[in-house]
Formats: C-alpha cells, sequence, structure tokens
C-alpha cells in the first residue's frame, strides 16, 4: 500500500520498531507462563532455578481440576452442537428473507455479544433460579450457546451470502429436490464454515468465565471458573500449567486454521 | 441422442416486485424444436421470464404450458428443463464427471449408465478427456461447455439459457454462438435464449421476441426485425437506425408523399447515387464528425433542420472519405426500398 | 390460478423461513433478552415485590455508585486512547506489507485473541508482581530503585484490557487500511504529500469507518468488564460490574445490584447511539464533501 513511500526508511524502520514492540506486548502475558510451569518452585521466581512437572502432576492429578476439566470439554461440544446448527438454520432464513425482517432478526441474535456479560450472567441467574436450573449444565449451557449464537453468525451469515444461490436453482433444474440441494450441493461447500463455527462456539465456550462464575456451581463449575476462584485467592502455579496446556491448544487451532486457509487460496 | 421437443405457451404472465412490473401480461408461443432469443436491456424483463419458465420465479398471474402440460405451479425439479445459467453455476466441490452426471444420479440411472452417457454429452461439446478435471482448472470457455454438457444430459425437452456468453471474450463468444446454434440444430431441443447482445440474437435465433419494460415490443424473425422494426425502440436497439421525418427525404421519383417517420439504416446509405439501381432517397447535409473503423467508415451528417444523419460506409468503397472535411456538404442516397416507415404510434 | 393462492403461496413460504430462524431466536430470547427483562423488572421492585423507584434513587445518592461510574468511564476511556496508539501504526504497518507476511503477523495478533481470557489475565499477574519480570527489567536497566506498585490497581486494570481489546480494535483498521485502493496514495505522493503528510490526510480519513468500528467494540465491550479488575484491580478498583458484583455478594441487595445493572445497560446503548450517530455524520459529511 505504502509503495510510494519505499525509499522512507528511517519511517519504515520505526514504524516496524513499533509493531514488533506492540506485538511483544501481546505475546508476553502468554509466554511468561510457559517456562513457570515448568518451575520445581512454589515461588513465581523467573527464571526458574529448577525444572519440575509438579504442577502439570498437580492439575491431572487433582478431580477438582479434572471434574472442572470434564464439565468444560463437555459443555463446549454441547454448545457447538447447538448453537451452530441453530445458527446455520437462522442465517439461511435471513439470506432468503432479506430486507428489513433479516436485519432486524440479525440485530437481535448479535445482541448477546454486545450485551455486558455480568448483566447475562445475573439475569441468567434470576431465570435459572425461577425455574430451579441454577447449578446444573442445562442453565450453564443455555449461557454458553447465547453467546456462541452471534459468533457462529457471524462466521456463517457471510459464507450463506457469498455462496452463489444460482447453484441452488442448477440443483433444482437438474432435478434435485430441496433436500438433496441441501446436502449435495449447499452443505458440502459450506463445511469449511460451518467447522470454523463450531470451532469457534466450543472456544467461546471453553473461554467463557462471567456466566460461569454465577450460573455454575458443584459439578457443574467450568475450568475458567476454577481459574477465577484460584487466581482472587492465591496465584497458584498449577495455573501456569493449565494455561500452558491452553496455548498449545489455541497455537494448534490457529495454525491448523492458517495451514488450512492457505492451502484453500493455493 | 433423440429428444422429443415441445412447444410452450406462455399465457397473460404477470409477475411485480412490489410497485415494479417486471412481467406485464406477457403472452407467447413457441413451436416446438424452436430457437427463440429473448432480447432486451437489461430490467425489461426478459431474465424474470426465464427464471418462471424454469420454476424460481412464481408469477402473480398467468400460466406457462410445456408440451401441454401446465408448470405453473411445478417445483423447478419435476420440470425437466435444461438451464444454462449466466455464470454456469458449476459446483465447484464436484469434478467435470460429477457435474454431468448429477442428473443423470437424481434420476436413478445405474452408474455405468450415467458415466457412459455423461461422456457422451462432454464428447459432444467437445471436452473429451476433460472429466476428471476440477472445475476451477477450467477456462471460461471449457466452464461453458461443462455447463452445456450438463443442461442436455438428461434429455429434457426444453433448454432455457441466460446471457451464457456473456462472461466471455469477443472471440469466443462469437465461436459459441455457432457452436450453440450447431448443438441446437442436431438436437432439435426447444430453446429459449436470453441476452441484451442484438448481434448475438440476430445470429443465433429462428425467431426474436425484443423486450421492453415488461413487454414484448415485438416477435419476429431476424431479418424482419432488423429491416422491419415495428417501434422505433427496436429499431434503436437493433444497430444503427436513422429515424428521419419522412418529409426530409428527396425523392427522386415524386411518388405520393406521406407524413410519419422514416427509418434507414446506417449502411443503406451510399454516397455515389449511381450505385443505386432503381428509386432512390436522399438527405443533405454537412459533415460533423467522422471515424474509421477497420471495414467501414462512419460519418455523420447535420441536416439543415438538426437531425443528425449516421452513415456507414463499407472499406471496400470509401474512396473519398480519408479526404472529408468537418463542415463539408455532403448528399447521402438510400434505396428507396431500404427506407422503412414506422408505423403510426411508433414515437417512442 | 387465483391471485390469492398465489399470495398464499408467498406467506407460506415466508413463514417456513421464519420457521427456520425459530431456535435460535428462541436461545437468544430465552438466555438473553429474557435475563435482561428481568433486571429492569427486578429493578422497579422492593422486597416485597411493589413497584418501587427507591432502587434507583438508593443507588444515585451513593458516592459509590458516581465513583464506580467514573471508574468505569476512565477505565474505558484510557484503554481506548491506548488501544488507538498502538493499534493505528501496527494496522499501519501490517497494510504496507504485503497479505502474506501481514497474515503470519495476524496470527501472533489472533493467537492472543482466542487465549483465555484467565490465562492471560495470570500471565500479567506474573509479569506486573512486585518481583515480577517486568519490575525486574526496569530495576536491572536502572530505570527505577524501588519495585513499581504495577499491579492490584488501576494501571495493573488498564494493562489487562488494553492487552484484551487490541487485537479486536486493531482487526476492523487493519482491513479498512487494505482495502484503501495504492493508487490514490500513489496519486497523494505524485503530487508532494510526504509519509506522515499522507498518513494524516489521506488514509487515516479512508480508515476512519474502521477506527470507528474498532473504537465501538472497545468501548462497549469494556463498559461491562468483569474478570480483569477482579483480578488484576485487587479489590481497589471498582467500576460498575464490580460493583454489581459486590452489592449481590456483600448486601444481597437485588433491587440495587439491577438498577445499577440498568445503569450499565443504559451507558452500552448510549455508546451505540453514539456510534449511529457518528457514522451517519461521516456519510453525511463524505457525501456533501
Amino acid at each position: 500500500m505504502l509503495d510510494a513511500y519505499q525509499d522512507n526508511r528511517l519511517s519504515k524502520t520505526l514504524l516496524w520498531s513499533f509493531s514488533a514492540l506492540v506485538l511483544l506486548f501481546l505475546m508476553l502475558p502468554t509466554l511468561i507462563v510457559v517456562p513457570l510451569s515448568f518451575s520445581a518452585s512454589d515461588l513465581l521466581e523467573f527464571p526458574p532455578r529448577e525444572w519440575s512437572l509438579r504442577w502439570y502432576e498437580s492439575f491431572f492429578m487433582s478431580s477438582a481440576w479434572m471434574a472442572a476439566l470434564r464439565t468444560s470439554l463437555i459443555l463446549g461440544i454441547l454448545t457447538a452442537a447447538v448453537a451452530v446448527p441453530a445458527s446455520f438454520l437462522a442465517c439461511f432464513a435471513l439470506n432468503r428473507l432479506g430486507g428489513r425482517t433479516a436485519a432486524g432478526i440479525y440485530a437481535l441474535l448479535l445482541s448477546p455479544s454486545v450485551t455486558p456479560g455480568i448483566l447475562l450472567a445475573i439475569g441468567l441467574f434470576f431465570v435459572l433460579a425461577k425455574l430451579g436450573l441454577v447449578g446444573t449444565l442445562t442453565g450453564v449451557l443455555a449461557g454458553h450457546v447465547v453467546l456462541a449464537i452471534p459468533v457462529a453468525v457471524i462466521v456463517l451469515y457471510p459464507a450463506l451470502n457469498r455462496f452463489d444461490w444460482a447453484q441452488a436453482q442448477a440443483a433444482r433444474s437438474l432435478g434435485a429436490s430441496w433436500f438433496q440441494t441441501m446436502g449435495g450441493i449447499i452443505l458440502p461447500q459450506l463445511g469449511l464454515s460451518l467447522s470454523t463455527a463450531a470451532l469457534m462456539a466450543f472456544l467461546t465456550s471453553l473461554d467463557e468465565a462471567v456466566i460461569s462464575i454465577f450460573v455454575a456451581n458443584g459439578p457443574s463449575s467450568t475450568l475458567p471458573k476454577l481459574m477465577f476462584i484460584s487466581l482472587r485467592d492465591q496465584i497458584d502455579p498449577t495455573i501456569a500449567a493449565i494455561s500452558t496446556l491452553w496455548t498449545v491448544l489455541i497455537s494448534g487451532v490457529v495454525l491448523f486454521f492458517n495451514l488450512r486457509d492457505r492451502g484453500q487460496n493455493a | 441422442m433423440a429428444i422429443t421437443s415441445l412447444p410452450i405457451t406462455i399465457d397473460r404472465v404477470r409477475k411485480a416486485f412490489g410497485t415494479y412490473v417486471a412481467l406485464n401480461d406477457i403472452s407467447l408461443e413457441i413451436a416446438a424444436g424452436e430457437f427463440l432469443t429473448l432480447l432486451g436491456p437489461s430490467g425489461s424483463g426478459k431474465t424474470t421470464l426465464l427464471m418462471a419458465l424454469a420454476g424460481f420465479v412464481r408469477p402473480d398471474s398467468g400460466s406457462l404450458v410445456i408440451g401441454g402440460r401446465d408448470v405453473t405451479r411445478l417445483s423447478p425439479d419435476k420440470r425437466d428443463i435444461g438451464i444454462v445459467f449466466q455464470n454456469y453455476a458449476l459446483f465447484p466441490h464436484m469434478s467435470v464427471l460429477a457435474n454431468v452426471e448429477y442428473p443423470l444420479i437424481l434420476r436413478k440411472v445405474s452408474k455405468a449408465d450415467a458415466r457412459a452417457r455423461a461422456l457422451t454429452a462432454l464428447a459432444r461439446v467437445k471436452l473429451e478427456g476433460y472429466g476428471d478435471r476440477n472445475i476451477a482448472a477450467l477456462s471460461g470457455g471449457q466452464r461453458q461447455r461443462v455447463a452445456l454438457a450438463r443442461a442436455i444430459v438428461f434429455e429434457p425437452r426444453v433448454m432455457l439459457m441466460d446471457e451464457p456468453l456473456s462472461a466471455l471474450d469477443k472471440n469466443l463468444r462469437e465461436h459459441m454462438q455457432f457452436e450453440i446454434r450447431r448443438l441446437h440444430d442436431d438436437l432439435g431441443i426447444t430453446t429459449i435464449y436470453v441476452t441484451h447482445d442484438q448481434r448475438e440474437a440476430l445470429t443465433m435465433s429462428d425467431r426474436i421476441a425484443v423486450m421492453d419494460a415488461g413487454e414484448i415490443q415485438q416477435i419476429a424473425t431476424p431479418s424482419e426485425i432488423y429491416h422491419r422494426p415495428k417501434t422505433r425502440f427496436v429499431a434503436e436497439f437493433m444497430g444503427e437506425a436513422n429515424i428521419l421525418p419522412i418529409d426530409l427525404l428527396h425523392r427522386d421519383d415524386a411518388g405520393a408523399t406521406i407524413s410519419g417517420l422514416a427509418m434507414i439504416r446506417a449502411e443503406s446509405f451510399h454516397l455515389d447515387p449511381a450505385e443505386i439501381a432503381g428509386s432512390k432517397v436522399a438527405v443533405k447535409g454537412t459533415l460533423s464528425t467522422k471515424a474509421f473503423r477497420g471495414e467501414n467508415w462512419l460519418l455523420n451528417l447535420k441536416t439543415a433542420n438538426g437531425d443528425e444523419v449516421m452513415l456507414s460506409v463499407p472499406a471496400t468503397r470509401s474512396a473519398g472519405c480519408a479526404g472529408f472535411r468537418p463542415g463539408q456538404e455532403l448528399t447521402a442516397y438510400a434505396a428507396a426500398a431500404t427506407v422503412h416507415s414506422l408505423p403510426e404510434g411508433a414515437a417512442r | 390460478m387465483s391471485a390469492a393462492a398465489y399470495l398464499q403461496d408467498a406467506r407460506r413460504e415466508r413463514r417456513f423461513y421464519l420457521s427456520l430462524a425459530l431456535p435460535a431466536l428462541v436461545l437468544v430470547g430465552f438466555a438473553a433478552l429474557l435475563p435482561v427483562a428481568w433486571i429492569l423488572r427486578q429493578s422497579f421492585l422492593d422486597l416485597g415485590g411493589n413497584f418501587t423507584t427507591a432502587n434507583y434513587g438508593k443507588i444515585l445518592s451513593s458516592g459509590l455508585t458516581w465513583s464506580a461510574l467514573g471508574t468505569t468511564l476512565a477505565l474505558s476511556g484510557t484503554t481506548l486512547v491506548l488501544c488507538m496508539i498502538l493499534g493505528i501504526p501496527l494496522a499501519l504497518t501490517l497494510a504496507s506489507t504485503s497479505t502474506r507476511i501481514a497474515n503470519r503477523v495476524l496470527i501472533l495478533i489472533m493467537l492472543p485473541l482466542w487465549t483465555s481470557i484467565l490465562v492471560r489475565t495470570y500471565g500479567w499477574l506474573v509479569l506486573l508482581r512486585k518481583d515480577g519480570l517486568v519490575n525486574a527489567a526496569l530495576q536491572s536497566l536502572g530505570l527505577t530503585d524501588a519495585p513499581l506498585p504495577l499491579v492490584y490497581n488501576f494501571n495493573g486494570t488498564l494493562i489487562g484490557m488494553v492487552h484484551y481489546m487490541l487485537p479486536l480494535f486493531v482487526l476492523p483498521v487493519y482491513a479498512a487500511m487494505r482495502d484503501i485502493d495504492s493508487n490514490i496514495i500513489r496519486a497523494a505522493a505524485s503530487m508532494g504529500a510526504g509519509l506522515w503528510h499522507c498518513v494524516r490526510t489521506v488514509i487515516l480519513p479512508l480508515s476512519a469507518g474502521g477506527i470507528l468500528s474498532g473504537s465501538t467494540i472497545v468501548f462497549i465491550y469494556t463498559l461491562g468488564f468483569f474478570i480483569t479488575p477482579a483480578v488484576l484491580g485487587g479489590g481497589k478498583v471498582n467500576p460498575i460490574s464490580i460493583r454489581i458484583d459486590r452489592t449481590l455478594s456483600t448486601f444481597q441487595d437485588w433491587g440495587s445490584a439491577s438498577a445499577l445493572g440498568v445503569l450499565l445497560l443504559v451507558l452500552v446503548l448510549l455508546t451505540g447511539a453514539m456510534l449511529f450517530a457518528t457514522r451517519w455524520f461521516l456519510n453525511r459529511g463524505t457525501r456533501h464533501a
């Protein structure tokens, strides 16, 4: 974009060095926890003087942490399983309906993403309390799904709008029924967007803390809720181990997406 | 492939989108095996009419009959119509062969049979050996051929084509016009072809229906449409037409003077009266602009009362053109037979 | 075929599509709209369930509410300013390189975005402690003698919030800058505009839409931030979200908590309205220019 100024070396160097510092700022907190998680000490000393796997052990050996991990994974999968099909059908309807109706429904579906988490959390707590669902997996799931729907809609709606609908007409003219067109022509080509939406819905649930903090308890407590309590009370290096595992998982996911998209473009 | 083609009857079909009337009670008869072109500017309703026949646009009223069967409310997958879409609408997640086999598989044709018929269809459009290719790996012209093969492979009784050549460059487009016409002549399928390109329409069609503002302005053979347009719109849409008040023309045989408008095609004019045998008309004017276009010269004359006259002089008899100067007085002659007087009420 | 039958067909088709959107709408209605409506209702009820405006009277007469409001706006405003200072040059750098390199750098920006907020908060806790890496670095560089109080206060909260919001700010700004036609910048250069002049008079105005989107995201999100102030604020930073939690957990005062929630919602809606107004104003400006 700035090729007109490619000889302006000083500005270019300044811009790049500044950006490098900003990137360092972004990466630093995620990177710092990795060496700490392998420390043998209770203290958060850096660099660690001795190495060990004791914090990983304390994570995997703790029944409380393991229960929270299991809850979080189950919630993540259920969230994706509910939010993605619901969002897909809604986006399909929006695409076909168009106009003011579609714009209104779209705004409604995205509204949870701009509602402060604390409001959803205490409001949902009120509602669930009436229904006797506080502390249940169903209650937390409802909260997570409602946060995952905007994420899935943001991925799926543009994908459906980009889709060449003449293909659906072509399939119909060649003798395909509505369901054959959906299953054989539309869904296969939206596979990429659907899997992206599912993964992002899963991560949204896995990462969600505020609703879990207010609505979950006991067996429905999620990993972020436990991490929050642990962080607020005392700094337990077990969190460094969890954070490292998390970072590795997310790096894998981001890299996978990047490679896949690159493969798509090639 | 032996295909029994079917006639189509379109009876007072109307379609409005809000206050915009896309089809204003259109009626049209298309004979079995005919190649009919719907020609018109964008927004004239031609694509809407095609999509109504295909079943993607539901008319507000009127009926569509194909081979004696009312299909107005039949769902698109039950109509057995081969359609070639504007941007082909090939399925990018399937190979060329899978695209062409698709309608056969849906019709429960056996796998081996489907393959054989798809290969025959590909051969027909000169794409032997392309079956395993990805759609993304094909050129525009090749995609066009796959789309054709896919539309004919299940032996539809009617073919609809929606500006199928608009995405191709000029040379390929002209080549494909002949190929599509040849395919039509081989198969004899009733074909409705939509285009906004008058030259394409003239080249390919048995008959042309010129559409504007949701109505059919004129339906006739290409030559009739070109030489004997019914309205000013048709005359001007079909090529360089000069629409002049008839009394402006000086007739040498002093025939009956009529009032009204006359149409003379730019290429009907001659600069040398000796080139015309029989009675002729003449127009005087001063040269305003001239341009060399390779096969011809285009000259613009301005008559004494301000009318513009455009002349197209073939390069083979344009000896003097290069030397003309703007402002020069010129007289243009045309054979009286080439003067077409526009019917009353054709002023728009 | 009668006109009525056709009309019925069109209605039936519309109803079919609306029914497809129903599951998502029911979910959002149940778990987002209903809870917010419930808060609104609760804020006007006293303990006996009768209508009252006392809850609002109570929170508006409390100094704690006003200081919470101040803290909230200070946090959001400062976060936004810092996101602009850090994010706009980063977006510009990315937009000025090839898409290939930019996409690689974007991975580094996406990575923190998808890392759990708790992981990131923990990272900052470790970095900013008295004996943390940042203080150690400052001391060894001789910039300070005693460790600075970087966390469990306003500054720590601010750092955590900027870190959380920066990727979300950079992405729309980068997208807007990427969309600028290179020839426009070449034209500016050909007419004698230097780089900084060009950034100021051409690039920034043309990416105003992206900057506006990014700013709105930052402001709206940070208004309701809970985790970051709760952990990095160490009990000393109390924006409205924390006050809501306090009012509930310490005083069990549902009415006041709900009223505070409505106050937060009003702030979000005001920000949204400001966005619409600004966007309208921007569009109008371009049309008349």
